[in-house]
């Protein structure tokens, strides 16, 4: 079973509309953004996208020449309570996982914390030790 | 012999300083002449006078300069190292040589008479701006291979100044070399002036009040008139341009007088021409193109029609301080894409030697270069194949390697910034890879 999010890292210039032109590329093609997430650097961006249709984004954006990206990412869901986020971080942080990344948004009453970590075994094990549920590419289709 | 004159008298000598424009002519015939002659003494001109089908008593005019062919800094180089000698290398006192960053490395040679005259011209510049040998003069500029060390140390104790050979870098040093010795005169590049400015300002010394510094010689990198009037105003002092290359000998060659009104070549040293870089015809007055030296004193490798790749103008061939040697403006810029920064000569080539050992690199880059509060800063800007991570470490670290190889390479630590594959302006034709934002162009 697929156990990660095709997540899209996109390389785009700190100018402005880059971002615009990419974000009309979704929409032409009717693709849903989920979460998205841009660093701010002085210098370059990374702009991270979740999305109902991660391998036909990838291939838009390639074809109209934008550097891009997929990555696995896991995407965790809790409960939408108090708490939660942070018995989620300290056990991942207890199995010596790091976090690259990370950024959260709501998703039809739950949470979901987007996450890119190294060792992905342990993680995947705490995650089921704890019963977290962990959500893949097809959760986010239209 | 050294003869130093009179502290009242505002020449170092006095007889070739204010000759008349047809002494200045008449003079520069008659060595014209013997330097050419002595010019057959090395393989390299004298076969180019056979190739050019012509000799020596070809040239009876300073209009027959026209006939000879231009000496190029490519020539300097198939020749490297003692092709270019017109004497014996025993007769030979001193080597200079270029770092050969982009390519071969440049050799100029100096008999010991070199040397004097060498001294002997830039004890004028500094006797033409008021000092005297009661000064202190703080040489702050490179030594070793960097002419601006050894020439302004040899020019400034031929004077009779006491001089401190400081050198570049450290300045908390520098400070307390200026305040312990009396320092009344200094040569640094401008920005590292502005550089002491600001350590100064950190120790708590006051320029004005702490220090006796008065004279400042600056060069060796382009810099505006702007830059100069607050270099003058933040230490108090008196700055002149001065501008050398180490083809001629180094430090020397032209110098402001008081009037800061243009820079005086030493036309019994030195035949002056500006040309249109394109068609290497002579420009009128007044016309920027490309400054071409022929020297009439050098003994050990004389050079004939010499492009010196900078551009300036004429301003004028009289001056009220009473010389009449031609007046040039400050430097305008390079009819190359040699770019001059902190002191330091970077081709853009040096640059994409780098960047091309880099495999993630795409082959489109842009040099940019700014002044950003009196210093010259580069940006390089430069494509990625293609977004290999979406870690931000990851490309910081590329970043930094790119960085530290370039400062090997050029000295000097630019700016980084990766971009993503067809970011960069594609031009058409010859591809524009430095944008020189620098105030002191404008």
């Amino acid at each position: 079973m697929n156990n990660t999010v095709k997540q899209l890292s996109i390389f785009i210039e700190n100018r402005s509309g880059t971002l615009t032109k990419v974000l009309d590329l979704f929409s032409r093609a009717g693709i849903q953004i989920i979460a998205s997430t841009i660093a701010d650097t002085q210098d370059y961006g990374i702009y991270r996208v979740v999305c109902s249709a991660p391998y036909d984004a990838y291939a838009i954006l390639k074809e109209n020449g934008i550097d891009v990206q997929l990555t696995d990412v896991m995407a965790i869901a809790i409960e939408d309570e108090p708490g939660n986020a942070a018995l989620a971080i300290s056990a991942l942080s207890d199995a010596q996982v790091d976090i690259l990344y990370m950024y959260s948004f709501l998703w039809q009453g739950r949470g979901v914390l987007v996450m890119r970590a190294d060792k992905v075994e342990n993680a995947l094990e705490v995650i089921a030790n704890r019963n977290m549920v962990l959500l893949n590419e097809d959760d986010f289709k239209l | 012999m050294n003869i130093i004159p009179n502290d009242a008298c505002p020449f170092f000598n006095e007889k070739m300083e204010t000759m008349t424009r047809e002494e200045i002519e008449a003079l520069q015939l008659e060595r014209l002449k013997a330097t050419v002659r002595h010019c057959m003494n090395s393989p390299f001109y004298s076969k180019r006078f056979d190739e050019a089908g012509l000799k020596p008593e070809d040239i009876r005019s300073l209009d027959d300069l026209r006939r000879i062919p231009f000496t190029t800094k490519q020539d300097l180089r198939d020749t490297y190292p003692f092709g270019m000698a017109s004497v014996p290398l025993r007769e030979c006192s001193r080597l200079h040589s270029s770092s050969g960053t982009t390519g071969t490395p440049t050799v100029i040679l100096h008999t010991h008479k070199d040397l004097e005259e060498w001294a002997t011209q830039v004890a004028r510049n500094l006797w033409m701006v008021g000092l005297r040998p009661d000064d202190v003069f703080q040489n702050s500029s490179g030594y070793g291979m960097f002419t601006g060390g050894l020439g302004f140390q040899y020019g400034a104790e031929r004077m009779g100044m006491l001089t401190i050979p400081a050198a570049a870098g450290n300045s908390a040093r520098q400070i307390k070399f200026i305040t312990d010795f009396g320092t009344t005169a200094l040569h640094a590049v401008p920005s590292y002036v502005t550089r002491l400015y600001e350590v100064m300002q950190n120790m708590g010394v006051d320029p004005r009040r702490d220090t006796k510094l008065r004279v400042l010689a600056i060069g060796a990198e382009p810099h505006s008139e702007e830059q100069r009037q607050r270099i003058q105003d933040m230490l108090g002092v008196k700055a002149y341009n001065s501008f050398g290359m180490s083809e001629m000998c180094g430090p020397g060659v032209g110098f402001e007088c008081k009037e800061q009104n243009g820079l005086h070549f030493w036309e019994d040293y030195y035949i002056v021409e500006i040309v249109n870089p394109d068609t290497l015809e002579p420009v009128p007055d007044g016309e920027i193109g490309e400054l071409v030296l022929t020297t009439l004193c050098r003994e050990a490798m004389p050079l004939l029609r010499y492009r010196t790749r900078d551009l300036t103008r004429v301003l004028g061939r009289s001056c009220p301080c009473g010389r009449n040697h031609v007046r040039l403006d400050r430097m305008r810029g390079r009819s190359d894409d040699m770019m001059v920064l902190r002191g330091v000569n970077i081709f853009p080539i040096q640059i994409e030697k780098i960047l091309m050992t880099f495999p993630k690199l795409a082959s489109n880059y842009l040099i940019t270069l700014t002044t950003d509060e009196d210093n010259d800063n580069m940006t390089v800007e430069v494509e990625l194949e293609e977004l290999f991570t979406d870690d931000y470490s990851r490309l910081q670290s590329l970043t930094n390697r790119i960085q530290r190889a370039l400062k090997d390479e050029i000295l000097l630590t630019p700016h980084v910034k990766l971009l993503p594959k067809g970011t960069l302006p594609v031009s058409e034709g010859k591809a524009v890879r430095v944008v020189d934002k620098r105030t002191v162009y404008q």
